[in-house]
């Protein structure tokens, strides 16, 4: 039985293992699988802290750790300011049964002195962390998390029935800069569906109500309207400011152009259509966009036109304004978007890549199917014919 | 021979009296589709040209796409065959 303090860590640091910094700098080069527990208290880690940490303060180690790290056989890697204190921790979590946790000696300050990389904490305000709490709560969201949100920009393409939904949840959820692509004015008939617009506000341009209901709902978003329909000659300067892009559109000639955007310029497209009592949902990241997000399979999924080929011929393409639609599909459709978003921007979850999730609300039936890269697709296969865009609406009259 | 589920889409319900669900027979993808026209004439047209499955409609048996596996030559049996057309609604249009 140990009687003082020296006894003491001298007794659990025989009783653990320990890594050296050296060794946990080249496993982070490495990307070696590796949960990092930064032991340290909050105020501590303001400075900066070992890049991809979780921080759980000493103090609420045993209470947190399960709802952290699930898995107890993860490899864990404990550390602190000099090694003691991650010592005690990895004894802890020993105990609780966790078979594969190291503690890194020495710790972060030697770490910061050998010039190894550093994350900084998000600087939140007060005001953002109590209106975003019940995310910062979520481990796979945190604060890190919810900075990279307020961080991000997103194109809708769309402020009718999918955008709708989606751009009011993406600015709920804190996502900083919203632009919408949108040149029309909002009709009495879009009400039923089209949730981010209101009766008061009939003829106001549809970009102008939806920043206006934005701004009342989360001042933290910025919106940028380009009230303007979307054509080859202006879709690069559309994109270009953006992480990704919703695509609410409503006809083929905008659908393919904005695939092939994607692919060229390298931005994913989280997809949704919508007709009747049915909808599609996928989300398309090409090769070029895959690196930037980590969910993603490196090798990028398949694209619209790899799903499709060819639009349908104009007299087998009615649109929602020929045939109707249910205005809550748009809000269920518009929703599924907004959190394949919400997940590539945080990096988390398991994306809708080369699965197409189809919704039927009258069965209430969700299925998922398998989409695969077309070997012969002419914008994203290995010999790609189309390599600039073409004349959308022309290729879409012939079917 | 054992039946197949086909799934029809809204577009294509026309052809087969309101159903979402029709049944059809065959051991191969063509040969359901041969035996839906049967039941439901002029849907074969809608899906299928001189040279395959039309190339915005995507027909997948069970998670599948036929596209990628042999096209009409695949494989059926029985289970599911959902018919899947290319749509382009995001119910903007006013």
């Amino acid at each position: 039985m140990p009687t003082t303090y020296s006894d003491l860590i001298a007794d659990v640091r025989r009783g653990i293992r320990e890594v050296s910094l050296d060794e946990i700098k080249r496993r982070l080069d490495a990307k070696v699988p590796m949960v990092l527990v930064d032991v340290r208290e909050k105020e501590e880690t303001r400075p900066g802290y070992i890049p991809g940490a979780i921080n759980i303060p000493r103090g609420f180690l045993e209470m947190q750790i399960e709802q952290r790290i699930s898995d107890k056989n993860a490899p864990i890697v404990l550390y602190c300011a000099g090694g003691t204190r991650s010592a005690l921790a990895a004894k802890t979590l020993a105990d609780l049964g966790y078979t594969n946790v190291e503690s890194a000696n020495p710790g972060f300050v030697r770490w910061k002195d050998l010039g190894y990389p550093q994350e900084k904490p998000p600087e939140l305000t007060d005001a953002q962390r109590d209106r975003y709490s019940r995310h910062i709560l979520l481990p796979d969201v945190g604060e890190v998390g919810q900075s990279k949100l307020l961080g991000s920009k997103v194109l809708l393409l769309g402020a009718g029935g999918l955008g709708s939904p989606a751009a009011l949840y993406l600015a709920a959820a804190g996502v900083g800069t919203l632009g919408i692509v949108d040149a029309d004015v909002v009709d009495a008939s879009n009400l039923q569906r089209q949730v981010i617009h209101s009766t008061s506000r009939v003829g106001m341009a549809k970009v102008d109500s939806a920043a206006k209901f934005i701004s009342d709902l989360n001042p933290d978003v910025k919106v940028i309207p380009h009230g303007e329909r979307m054509t080859s000659e202006n879709v690069e300067r559309l994109f270009d400011a953006y992480d990704l892009v919703v695509d609410g559109t409503d006809n083929f000639p905008t659908r393919y152009l904005v695939n092939d955007a994607s692919v060229f310029l390298g931005k994913p497209v989280v997809h949704g259509s919508i007709f009747r009592f049915e909808g599609q949902a996928t989300t398309f990241v090409p090769a070029s966009a895959a690196k930037k997000f980590s969910i993603a399979p490196p090798e990028g999924g398949p694209c619209y036109r790899c799903l499709y080929p060819e639009p349908p011929p104009p007299h087998l393409a009615p649109s929602c304004q020929e045939a109707g639609v249910l205005g809550i599909l748009c809000g269920i459709v518009g929703t599924l978007q907004a959190t394949e978003a919400i997940k590539l921007l945080l990096g988390k979850g398991n994306p809708l890549v080369g699965r197409l999730i189809t919704y039927d609300s009258l069965r209430m039936k969700f299925r998922e199917l398998k989409l695969r890269k077309d070997p012969e697709c002419p914008v994203c296969g290995p010999n790609p014919t189309i390599k600039s865009y073409i004349d959308y609406e022309g290729f879409c009259a012939i079917g | 021979m054992s039946e197949t589920t086909v799934r029809i889409p809204a577009p294509l319900r026309t052809l087969t009296g309101g159903s979402d669900e029709v049944k059809a027979q065959g051991g191969t993808l063509g040969a359901v589709i041969d035996d839906l026209e049967k039941r439901h004439p002029g849907i074969k047209d809608r899906l299928v040209d001189e040279k395959g499955i039309r190339r915005f409609i995507n027909i997948y048996v069970g998670e599948e796409d036929a596209r990628f596996t042999g096209g009409l030559s695949t494989e059926v049996k029985g289970g599911e065959v959902s018919i899947v057309p290319a749509m382009a609604g995001g119910a903007g249009g006013a």
